[in-house]
């Protein structure tokens, strides 16, 4: 579950002023608003990259707004991917486990079992320049899942990809979804992905977040 | 054509240098007890030179690419001052700060006491050096640092990393043909410093005396064939570093597409 209560957040001159919102455990929330409208600023927050100057943000009932980004338990993955360049496929996955610790046997097994849900293991030891945008989309998807966090944040997934890899990205966040049961925010302003995805939808206007009924597919 | 003139100038003095001398003169230089001593001494204080550059260039280049602080414009302009002043400058107010009396003794003569005297001796030639290549090598990082996506680091610190770990793991690897680069440039900048170090080191023969003060010294005792001897190992040395640096920019280039 995400609940945003009263949420303010500056950025340079863009603020975004008393926004609430709550997407309910389970959900695929789609939030969609113009470019510039602040929906990257506002998943930033969500995820701790950016402090808030009011207003509070709980995750599974967890009050998480002074928490670290680490401490909040969110899978993020950011516009551009974003993949560690200089370490390889396999490595990008595991990033996570290594962090938290866990033993090398473990890492390896989770790695190999994300990877083929994925559809990635061939790409293992490839580096992330080698990638097309669809495989690194699931390289980016794969790291964020690694933690099995109950919360994931996507922004704009599916930016630069074509049509039939899109179509094939929105069947894996279904199955992601299904799989997972995660509650998942994802940013977007492309109505298709709201169609596909969206259990719920969001819309980010003159700085505030109101929801719509979820469009049909 | 003005280009192709400039091209062929550089090429012309280095050819002129090569013809003007025998390889007997680069043996009897070699030979040269002094020039040696020049040699050897060059090499470890531009390696050390380079390494404290690094120290400081690393984190100075990174505040000052990630950062947004007050008194940023400050910090970024205080660089520049080595970059932009003549070396002799640079020189002489190390002289100047390291003999400057405060509270009735100087930096220097506490130095002294403490058993590390600087002024004159091999850890002036290092300082030096260090004052004008540590400016080279902040700008190098922080160009470095500027190419490098923030938002892995915010994934890395998504993923459970503290914001030092975010960087030892993820953003400094990814800076480490920044980091080569900025090693290899401070190291060929100290190489041919001259200036400050013939202020604020000297050029006695045996002690303080580099590469680049031994063409000073042969040439103002009209050892014309020996300093230009000198000059093309300096040459040499420069033509390795530089090609070395040419390797690294286009290593960061190809790796500079993202996914």
């Amino acid at each position: 579950m995400i609940r945003v209560e009263q949420l303010n957040v500056r950025a340079g001159a863009f603020s975004l002023h008393n926004v609430s919102f709550e997407i309910v455990a389970g959900e695929y929330a789609v939030l969609m608003g113009r470019t510039g409208s602040g929906k990257t600023t506002l998943l930033e927050t969500i995820c701790g990259l950016r402090r808030a100057v009011a207003g509070r943000i709980s995750l599974n009932g967890r009050d998480v707004t002074e928490r670290s980004p680490g401490e909040r338990g969110i899978g993020y993955v950011p516009q551009d991917r974003a993949l560690f360049l200089t370490m390889t496929v396999r490595e990008n996955l595991g990033f996570g486990l290594r962090v938290r610790g866990d033993e090398v046997s473990a890492i390896q097994a989770r790695v190999e079992n994300l990877a083929a849900s994925l559809g990635i293991t061939p790409l293992l030891d490839r580096k992330p320049h080698a990638l097309s945008g669809g495989e690194a989309q699931r390289v980016a998807l794969g790291r964020a899942l690694a933690l099995a966090p109950g919360v994931l944040c996507l922004d704009e997934p599916l930016s630069g990809l074509d049509d039939d890899t899109r179509g094939e990205m929105h069947s894996l966040l279904r199955a992601i979804h299904a799989q997972t049961r995660a509650t998942i925010l994802h940013v977007t302003h492309h109505i298709a992905d709201a169609q596909q995805l969206a259990t719920k939808l969001l819309r980010l206007q003159d700085g505030g977040v109101r929801e719509e009924p979820a469009p049909l597919k | 054509m003005l280009g192709g003139t400039y091209v062929a100038l550089i090429a012309a003095m280095v050819l002129a240098d090569i013809f003007y001398i025998s390889p007997s003169h680069l043996g009897k230089a070699l030979a040269s007890r002094e020039i040696r001593y020049a040699i050897q001494l060059s090499l470890v204080t531009c390696t050390i030179t380079a390494a404290l550059s690094l120290l400081v260039a690393i984190p100075l280049g990174y505040l000052l690419a990630r950062g947004n602080f007050r008194g940023k414009a400050l910090v970024d302009a205080i660089i520049d001052i080595p970059i932009v002043l003549p070396p002799l400058v640079i020189g002489l107010s190390l002289l100047i700060l390291f003999q400057l009396k405060l509270g009735g003794q100087s930096l220097e003569s506490w130095l002294t006491r403490m058993g590390f005297p600087v002024t004159y001796r091999v850890p002036a030639v290092i300082l030096a050096q260090f004052a004008v290549c540590g400016a080279f090598a902040v700008r190098t990082m922080r160009v470095s640092f500027e190419q490098i996506n923030p938002r892995s680091e915010q994934v890395a610190l998504t993923l459970g990393c503290s914001q030092a770990q975010a960087f030892w793991r993820v953003t400094l690897p990814e800076a480490r043909r920044g980091v080569l680069t900025a090693a290899t440039l401070a190291w060929a900048r100290a190489l041919g410093e001259f200036g400050p170090i013939l202020v604020f080191a000297g050029a006695t023969r045996m002690r303080t005396e580099v590469l680049s003060t031994s063409v000073f010294l042969e040439l103002s005792v009209g050892s014309i064939e020996t300093a230009v001897a000198v000059s093309l190992l300096m040459i040499v040395a420069a033509i390795i570093v530089l090609a070395l640096l040419r390797f690294f920019a286009a290593e960061n280039l190809f790796h500079r597409g993202r996914p």
